[in-house]
């Protein structure tokens, strides 16, 4: 039970961290009462069993939690598991080099190398502050564009991780052009040659997200989420009231399967129970078992035709009607 | 009795007469006589407005206006031919929030008197073929959602096909956030088309007008080859008050306006909106190509450059 008290619980799942608080307790007992035996096993299998029936039922606003659990592996811990080896490249070339978007030469294994770019939040107050909370500044989309060109110069496939609650929005991220840096993203990756795999590990926050999500194949963990605007703004623009978060997650079909069936990501990596913090261990081989199976089909296909699978893929999405 | 109740009254007296009112403006079931600047206060009169190309004549304040009226003064009159003018969104998230989506697009429709957020089409600005996108933010704030992505991009691949150039006027405030994620899509969607319009080698130019926000400026707007923007045009990309919220501190007083955009060397002019066409035509025929065989061009002063390439080939 020490591992569920290691760790923050979230608003649903307090019930359970109750249940084994009383499991705690009544196993610190056991040695002196052997016949509070029966009672902690009772206790234990409801814990299961309860466990079970949470995480099989979560509301879309329990997997924005999960989404944003603080203990959630990030970028660099991906990266590290995947390749203890891999090597960091640093800034955009013109003055900065934006802590909240990394990027460096990865070995996958399977032959694969490849260039991989993600947004980082950061662990502890300090590294959060550096990293902007996991928002790039314009610099940083700089910096992953300049690793795009890197990867179509020596023809490496890329892997995008996204993580992030959107751009940062700041006086000096305007007037460096926020929304250019990431058009100019948008428009450059779509006319890449070398295959590009996404994965969103967290949060996908709008625009800021998919500045390094446009890719061949999008793939989602099971508990991130992927949206135009984070349900609180949604909620305070639609609603004009701060607690329809809820309702907001609920409308806009922010979760990982209501996003593919609207046919916007091509899978989904399951997680462990209870979310990406409970193993990190077996969640980074599981995406990185997805990201190599894709990207070893995406390897076949010649440079032309990456492109125009890649382009073909957000040409068709979106739905209208013609009356 | 003040100016207004009389103007009133006479409206009244008319409609009970039925007599006809003159300039019937298309957005609106009886003609407002009266506009005051939100710049200056000054009342004006909507007819000198409407003919001042809704600039205020006292301050020079640009009016946001509707795609129909900025058609009729950027295009050669009777050449704009609509494409998709029919193409609805299908409510693909079935979104409800505090109403349901499909009723907000009917008051949407009535009250702008548009069908979607963006006209699109060809037309001809002083004799030049050209491939034209207009937003209109009383539309839903302009928001872009399937439909716009889809119209913005087959206007690309139009104007791919005709080899000519492509005006996106843009006014909104970002992506429409009923339509969720298929929203978000919509900005690689323009974003991609355009890719493939740069290799042609044709000219895009983007005009930013009040207001000009978030997914829109994070995709085709942000993307022309040439920008201007209309004076006073308050452009960015996250809203003023996010980021007040954000970074508490205070912003200075002309904060992402066009002015301040060009300060900030993110467009290449500001230009009056009586000047517009006039730019536009001079950027067409300065980027004209040498090597094209096709002659789109009426007016005379290009006749010089024509003679050049026959002589070329």
């Amino acid at each position: 039970m020490a591992e569920v008290k290691r760790q923050v619980p979230l608003e649903f799942e307090k019930p359970l961290s109750v249940l084994a608080q009383q499991i705690d307790n009544l196993e610190a007992q056991l040695q002196e009462q052997p016949d509070l035996e029966p009672e902690l096993r009772h206790l234990k299998e409801q814990y299961t069993s309860l466990r079970k029936s949470l995480y099989s039922n979560l509301r879309p606003i329990d997997r924005l939690a999960i989404a944003r659990h603080p203990e959630r592996p990030y970028t660099r811990d991906y990266f590290e598991r995947w390749d203890s080896q891999w090597i960091e490249l640093h800034g955009d070339r013109h003055g900065t080099d934006d802590s909240a978007m990394v990027g460096g030469l990865l070995d996958l294994g399977n032959d694969l190398k490849v260039i991989a770019v993600g947004t980082q939040k950061g662990r502890n107050i300090k590294e959060k502050q550096s990293c902007n909370f996991g928002m790039p500044q314009p610099e940083g989309y700089a910096k992953a564009l300049r690793l795009f060109k890197h990867a179509e110069k020596f023809g490496l496939p890329i892997v995008t991780l996204i993580d992030t609650p959107g751009a940062y929005p700041g006086l000096a991220a305007e007037e460096h052009n926020q929304a250019q840096a990431i058009a100019i993203n948008l428009l450059e990756l779509s006319g890449l040659t070398v295959p590009v795999v996404a994965v969103v590990t967290g949060e996908g926050g709008s625009g800021g997200a998919l500045a390094i999500g446009v890719a061949n194949r999008i793939l989602m963990l099971e508990h991130s989420v992927y949206s135009v605007i984070s349900p609180e703004g949604c909620a305070s623009i639609l609603w004009r009231s701060a607690d329809k978060v809820s309702d907001a997650a609920q409308s806009m079909k922010i979760t990982a399967r209501e996003i593919l069936e609207l046919g916007v990501i091509d899978g989904i990596i399951t997680e462990p129970l209870g979310g990406a913090h409970k193993d990190p261990e077996a969640t980074a081989k599981a995406a990185k078992a997805a990201i190599v199976s894709q990207l070893s089909e995406l390897v076949k296909l010649s440079g032309s035709e990456v492109r125009h699978d890649r382009q073909h893929k957000f040409r068709s999405m979106g739905k209208w009607r013609d009356q | 009795m003040d100016l207004k109740d009389w103007f009133a009254k006479r409206r009244e007296r008319r409609e009970r007469e039925n007599l006809e009112v003159k300039q019937l403006l298309p957005t609106e079931d009886y003609c407002a006589l009266w506009k005051r600047c939100f710049q200056c206060r000054e009342l004006l009169y909507t007819r000198d407005l409407r003919s001042n190309l809704q600039v205020c004549p006292h301050c020079q304040y640009h009016f946001c206006i509707g795609a129909p009226d900025r058609i009729e003064q950027l295009c050669d009159p009777g050449t704009f031919e609509e494409i998709d003018a029919e193409m609805r969104s299908s409510d693909p998230l079935e979104f409800i929030d505090t109403e349901s989506y499909r009723k907000r697009q009917v008051a949407a429709e009535k009250k702008s008197g548009v069908v979607e957020a963006i006209m699109t089409g060809t037309c001809k600005m002083n004799g030049h073929l050209t491939a034209l996108g207009v937003m209109d933010f009383a539309f839903f704030g302009g928001s872009m959602g399937s439909v716009v992505g889809e119209k913005v991009a087959r206007l690309v691949e139009r104007a791919i096909e005709l080899s000519c150039p492509l005006i996106i006027i843009s006014s909104s405030g970002g992506a429409r956030m009923q339509e969720g994620i298929l929203s978000l899509m919509q900005l690689a969607k323009t974003s991609s088309a355009l890719k493939s319009y740069y290799e042609t080698g044709n000219l895009y130019i983007s005009i930013l007008s009040e207001p000009t926000f978030g997914g829109v400026t994070a995709s085709f707007a942000m993307l022309g080859d040439i920008i201007i923007a209309e004076p006073g045009a308050r452009v960015g990309f996250a809203g003023r008050r996010v980021i007040e919220q954000t970074i508490r501190q205070k912003l200075p007083a002309d904060f992402q306006t066009a002015e301040y955009l060009l300060k900030h060397g993110q467009v290449d002019m500001v230009i009056h909106r009586n000047e517009l066409k006039d730019m536009l035509t001079k950027l067409f025929e300065f980027h004209q190509k040498k090597n094209s065989d096709k002659d789109k061009t009426l007016v005379p002063s290009s006749s010089l450059s024509s003679s050049k390439k026959a002589g070329g080939k």
